[in-house]
Order: C-alpha cells, then structure tokens, then sequence
C-alpha cells in the first residue's frame, strides 16, 4: 500500500463535498457530472449555460492546480484507443441508464440516504473490482 | 449569479479531484487492485466528501427552497429497478477498464492529453445513445 496517500485524499474529498453543498445550497442542484454533462443538448440557454460554466469550473481547478505547480503533473492512464473508447461509451451508457456516476450517487446521493444510489455505488464499485481482477489478473496474468 | 456559482462550484469541485489525484486513472486503478497493490485512497475521498455533505445536505434540503432558486431540483425516486442496476454494472465495467468516471474524464482535459479527449468522446455518444433510442420509439 505504498502509494496510499490518506491525508491529500481526504482533504481533496473535503473540497468535493464544499463544492457540492454549495451547489445545493445556492443553486438547488446536485452537483452530478454525469447528469450535468448528459443534459448538454438542451437548447435553452439558461439551462446550457451553468451546465457549461460548471463543466469548464472542472478542467479551470485542474489547471490551476497545475500552474500552480501541483505535485500531479502528468496523468498516467491507458493508451490504447479502442479500449478508450469501449469504456467511455459503456461509461456513457451506463451512467445514463443507472441516473448517476460516482459524484451523483456516491457524494451527493449516499448523503441524502437515497436506496437507489446505495444500491448503485454498490453495483459499479464491485464490478468495477471485478472487471479489474479479470483484465489485470486473469486475461493479463 | 447562478451562472457564477455554477463556475465557482466547478472549479472547487476540479481542485478536490486533483489533490485527491483521482483525475489520474492509475491512482483510481490502484483502488480496483484489491488482489494485487491495494491503494485504498477512493475510500478516503468519498468518506472526505460524504463527512461534509452528510452533515450540510440534511438542513439544506429542509429550506423551502435554495438561496437563488424557486426549487430543489433532487431526484425522489426510491425504487430499485432493473435499469439502476444493470446501468450501474455497465459503468463498472467502464470504469475498472479505464478508471475513468465522468468527472475525472472531463477534468482530465487539462492534462492535454488525447487519451482523455477519446474517452470523452466516446463517453457523450454512450450518453446520448440511449436518448436517441428512446426518442425514435415515442416517434415511431
């Protein structure tokens, strides 16, 4: 467990929490990136545009982190293309069809006691372990 | 005003996600490896974002309604149908190949990198894929 690093994890997750209280409390709403992103073909502009601000809030925290010289300069992730895009789609699909990723369900829905995103934190957290098991250890052995 | 703490939300939000690390999918991946070099650091960021959002989300959905809006705009549904389950499983399967989930995805453009920008891609056809289908079958 050498690359466990508790204390920025949690002050990382103090900040996602902070985020998504004041958008409740502000704005009403949940702070759900799949849910923020899959309504982005509304063509009401007051509906498009906190979408996108929110959605550029995203990348503009990670260049500040960045410029501001972050120890997390490089990501390091897969780079094969059709596995990219076998997973983004699947991703895609299944955020949409089960209501809500990891921010919707996990952050905001666990705090509000909701059955359905205990139910589906539960789903994509053990699959995710599966699928990672199967492909790391079995197919990669 | 709403358009400003939208932005304000965002950017705390991709601040959280970038001192977590968890826009790096080898970190998220680390987390997945429970056979293997366990990295349990997900854990501590959910359980950061949940102690706060345990404690605020309770007294704030008990006001009538937000600061700067007429309503709550919050899911009620409480059933657990097939299609929560089957779409959560979907995702897992996504995100354990990867470990990407959306928010890290879109944050992760700031690393410039075209990997991110495929995922993305891929990811918003999955996302709208299902409500073209669902249109064409009210149409027809």
């Amino acid at each position: 467990m050498e690359n466990f690093t508790p204390v920025t994890a949690l002050i990382g997750g103090v900040l996602i929490g902070i985020s998504s209280t004041l958008f409740l409390w502000l704005n009403g709403r949940i702070a759900g990136i799949s849910g923020i992103a899959g309504g982005l073909e509304t063509l009401e502009k007051s509906e498009l545009t906190w979408r996108i601000l929110f959605l550029a809030g995203l990348v503009g925290g990670v260049a500040i982190y960045r410029g501001a010289g972050g120890s997390l300069q490089d990501i390091d992730i897969v780079t094969s293309h059709p596995v990219l895009i076998g997973a983004g789609f699947l991703t895609g699909v299944g955020t949409r069809m089960g209501g809500g990723c990891t921010s919707g369900h996990g952050i905001c829905g666990l705090a509000r006691l909701s059955p359905r995103s205990l139910v589906a934190v539960a789903a994509f957290m053990i699959v995710a372990v599966a699928t990672f098991f199967f492909t790391r250890h079995i197919v990669g052995g | 005003m709403k358009n400003l703490i939208a932005l304000a939300s965002g950017l705390l939000f991709g601040l959280g996600l970038a001192v977590s690390e968890m826009i790096n999918p080898a970190k998220v991946l680390g987390f997945m490896d429970i056979a293997g070099n366990w990295d349990p650091s997900l854990i501590f960021v959910m359980g950061g974002g949940l102690a706060v959002t345990v404690l605020t989300f309770r007294p704030i959905l008990k006001m009538s309604h937000p600061i700067l809006d007429g309503d709550f705009r919050v899911p009620t549904r409480t059933d657990i149908d097939q299609r929560l389950v089957t779409g959560a499983a979907i995702f897992g399967v996504g995100w354990g190949l990867v470990g990407l989930c959306p928010g890290p995805a879109i944050a992760s453009l700031a690393y410039g990198r075209t990997e991110s920008f495929v995922f993305l891609v891929a990811l918003m056809a999955g996302l709208y894929v299902d409500r073209l289908f669902r249109k064409s079958a009210t149409v027809s």
